[in-house]
């Protein structure tokens, strides 16, 4: 594999990094999990981590994350009080009774007036005083998002935000992102294994199989030929039309935080 | 009342107020064997610490300690599952134990170690144990949302800034000092028992964790006292007789709420 990652319009942001990865990498079990990863997520900015099964995606989310040790090179990242978490799943023991106001507020103390408000951002207003493991996988990774925005991160870290949840919901789920970073202005980082709809809703897209593989905005990467090569010639073609459900093509490119989705597009599949 | 039931009364109480809240993370966090682990090699500690002349309880600890750093380190290497890793450490620090006591037959009652001897208990002992209950709840009550974070996932604990691997330190430390002041009252077999029953007794009424953590204190509370009585009233041993109470309670409770769950089924068929 080409190691030296083929990055494409670079266009350097001028502001400092939100969290920046210098050279990492990443040694489990006597073998090399994932290697010269550099990236950086700049405030604002939508950067999507996408690759196959076994690429390594989850533990770059770690290492930035300061979950797992690195074994070579160099991450500066914020406090961790200014992260937010979304995690790939959790499997809640229903022998914790637990109520959803009380899994949102786990690791910070808020009036409720504040748990409802992050519950209400994230769509999950009503299920407040609900016990926990009642919830559906959708509504489960936004009381879990509500987590996350609780803490009013400068940075989101999503992991694969969508496991459990319906093609619908997704769309759903991705378009409540978009707007979160409008209204707050804070930088998401976040996973998928899956081109369909992730290609639509970010700024910047990294392609990792055990390295960095390349890099750009979605409409460059899927002309790529080490993106073709490791997608397939059908995930260019996603990637490049990537708005079936949305009415904006153009959306995506836009280098600034674009704005919110028109109502029609959304209730188009919503 | 009796000086010597007092006391009994009062050392079981404190155990039952520790073992509430700690239970439940040995629930919540299925570390019952765990907790088997620590109560077995408490015995191998108490033997170690008489053949140097040292107090039994820091046996125990010091003891307590080595299993739980052993076991992390084991745990985490992955060889083996950390159920058999478990079943090896507790079986072999009992068996251990059985061996040294019985090298010291003369010293040591292992009567009492094993089934525990409530109503011989001293008021130093009691002392100890009062000593215990303000140690142990307070490092609860100051670690308590950390340690419940950890509990849910430790991943997105860590990541929010909780210090999980001290917090997992902590609670193992507490395990350790509960089954160390617990011994003398409910003996090494049971120690396990009166942390795990009472919690998982408490479950299906508590709507919160706290509300459990409190509720099996409540219950061990009563599980001690009914114990003491059943073992004035029937001669019988008073540690065994208390866990007896604790399971009776959790029966009774189970039945009760799958007999209500049945019933409010068949009113909704019925309306």
């Amino acid at each position: 594999m080409n190691s030296e990652p083929a990055s494409v319009s670079p266009t350097p942001n001028p502001a400092r990094p939100l969290v920046a990865l210098h050279g990492v990498g990443v040694q489990g079990g006597g073998r090399w999990l994932v290697r010269e990863i550099s990236l950086a997520v700049h405030p604002g900015e939508i950067v999507t981590l996408i690759g196959p099964n076994g690429a390594g995606k989850t533990t770059v989310v770690k290492a930035l994350l300061g979950l797992v040790p690195v074994s070579e090179g160099r991450i500066d990242r914020p406090q961790a009080s200014r992260i937010g978490y979304v995690p790939q799943r959790l499997t809640l023991d229903p022998v914790i009774p637990l109520s959803v106001a009380r899994l949102v507020s786990a690791t910070r103390r808020a009036p409720r007036a504040r748990i409802q408000a992050a519950l209400d951002e994230a769509g999950v207003g009503a299920l407040i005083d609900a016990p926990v493991r009642i919830l559906s996988g959708g509504e489960f990774q936004r009381v879990l998002l509500a987590r996350a925005l609780l803490r009013d991160p400068a940075l989101l870290v999503l992991d694969e935000p969508m496991q459990g949840v319906d093609f619908a919901g997704e769309t759903a789920l991705y378009d409540l992102l978009a707007r979160v970073r409008t209204t707050r202005g804070c930088a998401i980082f976040m996973v998928s294994h899956d081109l369909h709809v992730v290609m639509a809703a970010t700024d910047r897209v990294i392609c990792l199989n055990g390295r960095i593989c390349c890099s750009g905005s979605p409409r460059a990467v899927a002309e790529l030929p080490t993106f073709q090569a490791l997608f397939g010639a059908r995930a260019a073609s996603l990637a490049l039309y990537p708005h079936s459900h949305h009415k904006e093509p153009s959306a995506c490119d836009l280098p600034s935080p674009p704005a919110d989705l028109p109502e029609g597009a959304r209730s188009h599949h919503g | 009342m009796d000086d010597f039931l007092l006391r009994a009364l009062l050392a079981g109480a404190g155990v039952a107020l520790m073992a509430g809240p700690l239970g439940c993370f040995v629930v919540w966090r299925r570390m019952a064997y765990f907790g088997d682990t620590m109560a077995h090699g408490a015995l191998l500690g108490v033997a170690l610490a008489l053949a140097v002349g040292a107090p039994p309880l820091v046996g125990v600890l010091v003891l307590a300690l080595v299993l739980s750093v052993g076991l992390s380190v084991l745990a985490r290497r992955r060889w083996l599952s950390l159920d058999t890793v478990l079943g090896v450490f507790a079986h072999g620090a009992l068996a251990l134990g059985l061996t040294a006591v019985a090298v010291m037959a003369t010293r040591i009652d292992l009567l009492g170690l094993l089934l525990g001897d409530v109503l011989a208990v001293s008021w130093r002992d009691v002392a100890l144990i009062g000593g215990g209950v303000v140690g142990v709840l307070t490092v609860l009550a100051v670690a308590w949302r950390g340690l419940l974070a950890t509990t849910l996932d430790p991943d997105l604990a860590q990541a929010e800034g909780v210090p999980t691997r001290l917090l997992d330190m902590v609670l193992m430390g507490l395990i350790a000092g509960v089954v160390a002041l617990a011994m003398k009252v409910v003996g090494v077999l049971l120690v396990t028992a009166l942390m795990v029953i009472p919690a998982a007794a408490a479950r299906p009424w508590a709507r919160s964790p706290e509300s459990m953590a409190v509720l099996a204190s409540v219950l061990g509370l009563v599980a001690v006292a009914g114990g003491l009585g059943v073992s004035m009233a029937a001669d019988t041993p008073a540690g065994p007789s208390m866990v007896v109470v604790a399971l009776g309670l959790f029966v009774g409770g189970s039945l009760g709420v799958a007999g209500m769950d049945q019933l409010r089924q068949w009113i909704n068929k019925t309306s």
